[in-house]
């Protein structure tokens, strides 16, 4: 079983987010969703300072198997991006709710934080699945 | 491996008498052009190289020694005869700069081969330039634009594109310039309705649909999905990638695609190992005629001649010199005139028994296949999860291990929204036998697997090389050997 942490909230599309004390919010993908991609051999990350609407793809995660967009789970502004990634990818593997996060976003909206999941659900969604 | 590359077999001052360089004869090139030092090239004799190249092709898993599988790409055999006549001595000699006079037998191949594809895809006009199925899907997508923005409907910014898609349908999209949108798939392996319901709109300039899918199933909605897109003003795009499995029973032309590209080195038998050349012709409906890529081949009477801008001034342009991989047209177009229209048939349906028998003989042996209620078309999936989850073993060992029974591997991994997946299609060119084998050696495998589980993901075993790191490989793209450095 993959590792779900409890203290997050979670996408449909295997993306987790921590909301961070000063309202920003931190985006990775999930155990789960590394685990399905494999070794990831390349992370295309925006710029800071984009503005995405949720379910818009702001980059892209490559691995052996596949290449896949990573889909904004709210709506925002880009404050960071993980730079380690850049010559690290596997850092997504080896840690995808630590090191291996993906971005930092001011959310634009918050009420749709509140549409995401919660861990407890998300395992259940992962179950279905 | 112990092969030595060709560099490390380079002694100075040795050469191939038949090869060596003749004296300079071009003595009016400007100094500054002139090298300063000898290029960098293996000094070998004439019997090294021919032995060096021989033992490398004797490593190589090919159709002409083994079953090859491989989902999507329908590697099927590639006869002789196709080689034979593509080489007779008045195409070999001919030059693509010649007057059209002296040109008129390849010609006549070139335009018939038009002809025989238009009759067999059901489109209108068709243009031999690109040189893979890449860049006719280039071709096609830069046509979808072409149209849009002849009529000044210039607000179209996206492609649709179901998930099962192969990458190059987004990736052309995005060439093209546009965004794409992924559409689901339904359970049941034909593309979600309600979805592309969703998604169509004012901003859709088309859909890139491959027909049979990438799951090996014919959508049974491409109806109702034509009518979806083109009530909102979008194009309908066929990846022409399975043709194989519907040539002579259905044409693409009849299920309301408004462009199409053909993977001629797939369907059409053309040799396509180690990336090419290919031929991504192209087909276009009555909509997108005024765009096709040049040149084309026409007929004035009984002359033929190339039809160029002049004939075609809205023409995206050329892809290709000349008439693109003409070797690989020739050959293409006798495969085509040696099985003629019942030939033809037989190929999908032959296709699509071996693919149904080999499923049906998989699920029996206790595969899990992804769509077990729906019929092969002329590739299938087996999932491998179960195997994953109990045994520990993945895809990709069994991949592996089937290297060391004699079987090139099926396509792993795509379509990726499969687990655990193997994409596999037999063709129609292999015997009940061999089909037989390969049963057997899944079946084998998996013993294997619950036995000794750690050999398996060890596998291959008697190959040139073990197993390779696929993720170094990506991560370090520098490949380029240097004298004397560390390789
Ligand atoms: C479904 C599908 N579409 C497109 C392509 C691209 O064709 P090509 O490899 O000739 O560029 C392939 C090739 O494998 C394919 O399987």
């Amino acid at each position: 079983m993959s590792n779900v942490p409890a203290d997050l909230k979670y996408s449909s599309d295997h993306e987790w987010v921590r909301v961070e004390d000063d309202g920003s919010a931190v985006v990775g993908i999930t155990d789960h969703a590394q685990g399905a991609l494999g070794d990831l051999v390349f992370v295309e990350a925006p710029e800071p300072g984009s503005v995405f609407a949720s379910g818009e793809a702001f980059g892209v995660v490559e691995s052996v198997k596949a290449a896949s967009d990573m889909l904004c789970p709210f709506g925002g502004e880009v404050l960071g991006v993980n730079s380690a990634l850049d010559d690290t990818p596997e850092l997504v593997n080896t840690d995808p709710y630590g090191d291996g996060w993906l971005i930092r976003m001011q959310p634009a909206d918050t009420t749709e934080l509140d549409g995401l999941m919660d861990a407890a659900a998300y395992e259940q969604f992962l179950e279905e699945a | 491996m112990s092969d030595k590359l060709i560099f490390e077999h380079s002694r100075s001052g040795r050469r191939a008498s038949a090869q060596a360089p003749l004296a300079a004869t071009a003595n009016d090139l400007p100094e500054k052009f002139l090298r300063r030092s000898p290029p960098l090239l293996p000094e070998v004799s004439e019997l090294q190289t021919v032995r060096h190249y021989t033992r490398l092709s004797q490593k190589n898993f090919s159709i002409d020694t083994h079953f090859y599988p491989l989902g999507s790409c329908t590697m099927k055999y590639n006869p002789r005869a196709c080689n034979q006549l593509a080489m007779l001595p008045g195409f070999l000699a001919r030059h693509p700069l010649g007057p059209e006079s002296h040109g008129q037998g390849f010609m006549s191949c070139m335009y018939e081969l038009q002809e025989m594809l238009k009759a067999v895809t059901g489109m209108k006009e068709v243009s031999l330039t690109p040189m893979a199925g890449a860049q006719g899907e280039f071709a096609g997508v830069a046509m979808i634009r072409a149209y849009h923005r002849s009529r000044n409907d210039n607000d179209r910014n996206e492609i649709l594109v179901p998930d099962a898609a192969h990458g190059t349908n987004p990736a052309t999209a995005t060439m093209c310039g546009y965004s794409t949108r992924e559409i689901p798939t339904g359970k049941n392996g034909d593309v979600d309705i309600e979805a592309l319901k969703a998604a169509v709109g004012p901003q859709t300039a088309g859909i890139m649909l491959t027909n049979p899918s990438t799951v090996g199933v014919f959508d049974r909605s491409i109806q109702e999905m034509s009518r979806i897109v083109h009530s909102a003003g979008g194009l309908l795009y066929y990846d022409g990638a399975n043709l194989n499995a519907i040539l002579g029973k259905v044409a693409p032309g009849d299920m309301g695609f408004d462009v199409i590209h053909m993977n001629l080195h797939k369907t059409f038998s053309t040799p396509h190992g180690g990336g090419g050349p290919g031929s991504g012709a192209v087909g276009v409906g009555d909509r997108l005629k005024e765009f096709l890529p040049l040149p084309v081949v026409g007929k004035d009477g009984d002359r033929y001649r190339w039809l160029t801008e002049a004939d075609f001034p809205q023409s995206i342009g050329r892809l290709s010199a000349f008439m693109g991989n003409a070797g690989v047209l020739l050959r293409a177009y006798v495969y085509m005139r040696l099985l003629g229209r019942k030939g033809m048939e037989r190929v999908s349906e032959n296709a699509a028994l071996g693919a149904n028998y080999l499923m049906k003989k998989l699920q029996d042996a206790g595969f899990e296949l992804a769509y077990p209620e729906r019929r092969a078309s002329h590739e299938f999936i087996v999932t491998l999860k179960k195997e994953k989850s109990e045994l520990g073993v993945t895809a990709m060992d069994f991949a592996k291990c089937l290297l060391d029974h004699g079987y090139h591997a099926p396509t792993t991994y795509f379509p990726l929204l499969v687990p655990e997946c193997l994409l596999i299609e037999p063709t129609e060119c292999e015997a009940k036998e061999d089909l037989d084998g390969f049963v057997a050696a899944m079946i084998a495998i998996r013993e294997q697997a619950k036995t000794d589980p750690e050999k398996v993901k060890g596998a291959p075993y008697t190959m040139p090389v073990r197993r390779l790191d696929d993720v170094r490989a990506a991560r370090q793209l520098d490949l380029r050997w240097q004298p004397g450095a560390e390789n």
